[in-house]
């Protein structure tokens, strides 16, 4: 399985995109005319700031003292020694403030909003974890926020729903489409076509169009930027290989990005195989896709024989989506990074197992990237290093898990 | 020269603004959408557009989305909707068609099979709303070869710049999108409106629409003060959502606004400028 990362040698990674958004083929901008104008706004806002010391030193300070950074890096002893195979390192984004690492992206946007003079927030949120995010940097920064939410999720995350009500937020209810995340989406879109001139779009993921996959995966790149030089401290050499759950891909980005010129160094983004990918209910567009265009970008996406996106299935609401960021669409096509499947029961079954042997209770879309990690380490064997992003924690799953399981809680 | 090249041109001789009424292909059923474009022509159409529907339709508020919806319920695909044309093409040789949608459905077509396609089926222009002239691409040359003229809308943000690049590409007509919005949705401000249209043929030779919440005869009568073209879609959609069970009724409400249209845009149009 480790052939398929093949080494590329010539590629610099830290060049891509190029000026207009692309990774290759895939990014660009594909937009309503309205919103090119307040694109090429923010990416020229971006870039200014993207190198301003004082910038800089405001996200590091809010990631330090607002989020609690650095997260640690940590060896999962008891479930490498079940595994019996490579040590698993995890990286602990679920003990950031607000419980995943939603947050980091959410406060460079927000920064960034300030200091563009825009007073009003929108976010979309599939699991509620960047609306989560989203309301309380809006809270802290006392600015207003909007999150749209697709009507589903609105009843299989309730207790985001609330939290995010608590830090003040107004969270809509999308009822077009499907009633998930793309339709958040769709909705989020909308809007800011309508409120262009006071209004921040706050996108969760590496997905939408440029700047947005650059923009979010440098916020998110502190994650890979602190595991590395952790795992240099710790092991004194860089890991075999780098596990993250992938639905539009910004914590799997945010690990990956920092060792993508590190060719000794292999990479699994791991997907929502739902049912399984035969049954064709899942979300798993790198695996069982194929390219279009979605959300202002081009990328591999779930879709029919008419190019209609089609409705994704996953026990994870957080990995329920048609699409995923470009530079995964990218890094699949050139073959730095492999990218595989984990079914809902799978997943549950890693959640159960990491629960139980560490006393960590993940997330459901980290439990995608746990499943996957138990079998590469098994693969790989003793000698070996994995770091699987623990990108989230499950308090927020409690309710789905009972509820599969036949609990009422 | 252009189907849409050449009715532009008779409608300056004739001293008439354009009236391009949109619906969506398949709303409220694929069996009505041709009757219904023969309708509108019948009831004052200078140019019919054709909606593709998706699945995601971000540039469209609320009546397009289920418009969208209700005629995606019927499987409406892209093939689908070429195949109405080419029918509505067997009876209307004269009347240009636009159609208008989003990108990926015309993706998975691959653009070369779309294109030669469309202009099979008697297509004669291109609208995709996601699709910024800057990543046109390959399809650029691919609707060029066809024959089909790319229609590329400009909005109240549009910078002189890329106001200048959009004209630059386009043919046929430039559709100025008439308010920072969705389709349907908020209230016309008259005087910016013909301001921006001012810019835009100061740009261009290209004859200018103007679309995006004209729900009524009287904007566009003011519309077609300052426009050459005036563009109507969710206000025909909504009558169509209204009678969506009765074929009959949907053909007559929709034949009526756009009637009532056209003789409020005469009424205004009479003596010719420019």
């Amino acid at each position: 399985m480790s052939n398929s990362n093949a080494v590329q040698d010539a590629v610099d990674y830290s060049r891509f995109p190029d000026a207009e958004g692309h990774f290759g083929p895939y990014g660009g901008r594909f937009v309503p005319e309205t919103l090119m104008a307040p694109l090429a706004e923010l990416t020229e806002a971006y870039l200014r700031y993207r190198n301003d010391p004082d910038f800089l030193a405001e996200f590091d300070r809010d990631c330090a003292d607002f989020v609690g950074r650095p997260s640690p890096l940590y060896l999962a002893e008891r479930w490498t020694k079940k595994v019996g195979g490579a040590e698993i390192w995890l990286k602990r984004e679920d003990l950031n403030h607000t419980g995943a690492h939603k947050i980091n992206n959410t406060i460079g946007q927000a920064l960034l909003a300030s200091r563009m003079g825009k007073t009003r927030l929108i976010a979309e949120t599939g699991a509620g974890q960047h609306g989560v995010a989203s309301a309380t940097i809006a809270a802290r920064l006392g600015l207003e926020c909007v999150v749209y939410m697709g009507a589903e999720d609105i009843q299989r995350q309730a207790p985001n729903v609330y939290r995010m009500r608590l830090l003040g937020a107004k969270v809509v209810p999308v009822t077009s489409g499907t009633r998930t995340l793309k339709d958040a989406l769709n909705e989020a879109m909308r809007d800011w076509v309508t409120n262009v001139d006071d209004t921040f779009y706050i996108i969760g993921t590496v997905a939408g169009p440029h700047p947005y996959p650059m923009m979010v995966r440098d916020f998110q790149s502190i994650i890979g930027r602190e595991a590395r030089q952790q795992i240099l401290e710790k092991t004194g050499a860089l890991p075999d290989a780098l596990v993250a759950c992938v639905g539009g891909g910004s914590n799997a980005i945010g690990l990956f990005h920092p060792f993508l010129n590190d060719a000794e160094v292999a990479m699994y983004g791991v997907e929502a195989g739902g049912f399984g990918i035969e049954s064709g209910k899942h979300a798993a567009p790198l695996c069982a896709g194929k390219p279009g265009v979605l959300h202002g970008n081009r990328t591999y996406l779930m879709e029919d024989e008419n190019g209609q996106i089609i409705g994704t299935h996953s026990v994870s609401a957080g990995l329920d989506y048609p699409g995923v960021g470009p530079e995964h669409s990218w890094l699949k096509d050139i073959r730095r990074a492999c990218y595989v499947s984990v079914t809902d029961d799978e997943a549950m079954d890693a959640f159960h197992k990491l629960t139980r042997s560490e006393g960590i209770i993940p997330a459901l879309e980290t439990a995608h990237a746990l499943a996957y990690a138990e079998k590469l380490a098994a693969e790989l064997g003793p000698g070996k290093r994995i770091i699987v992003n623990l990108s989230g924690r499950g308090d927020k799953d409690i309710n789905t898990v009972a509820t599969r399981e036949g609990i009422e809680l | 020269m252009s189907r849409l090249a050449e009715r532009f041109r008779q409608l300056k001789r004739d001293g008439r603004r354009a009236l391009i009424p949109y619906i969506t292909a398949g709303d409220p059923h694929p069996d009505l959408t041709v009757t219904l474009m023969h309708a509108l022509v019948d009831a004052g159409a200078d140019v019919v557009e054709v909606g593709v529907p998706f699945s995601d339709p971000i540039g469209d508020g609320p009546v397009i989305q289920l418009a969208c919806e209700r005629a995606l319920a019927h499987g409406t695909g892209i093939r689908d909707v070429l195949a109405m044309v080419a029918r509505f093409r067997e009876k209307d040789a004269e009347t240009p068609v636009v159609l208008m949608g989003y990108m990926n459905p015309v993706e998975i077509m691959g653009y070369q099979g779309f294109a030669r396609a469309a202009a099979d089926a008697g297509v004669d222009g291109v609208l995709i709303v996601d699709l910024p002239p800057e990543e046109m691409g390959e399809l650029s040359g691919c609707l060029a070869d066809s024959d089909l003229d790319p229609i590329f809308l400009v909005a109240p943000t549009t910078t002189e710049q890329r106001m200048r690049t959009i004209c630059d590409h386009a043919r046929g007509f430039v559709y100025y999108v008439s308010l920072k919005g969705v389709t349907g949705s908020g209230t016309l401000d008259m005087d910016s409106v013909g301001e921006r249209v001012n810019r835009i043929h100061s740009m261009t030779g290209l004859p200018v629409g103007v679309g995006f919440g004209i729900d009524s005869a009287e904007k566009a009568a003011a519309m077609g003060r300052v426009a050459d073209a005036v563009v109507v879609g969710s206000a025909l959609v909504k009558q169509i959502e209204a009678h969506a069970h009765d074929h009959q009724a949907v053909v007559r409400e929709v034949s009526g606004l756009l009637r009532s249209m056209r003789k409020a845009l005469d009424a205004e149009a009479a003596p010719q400028t420019a």
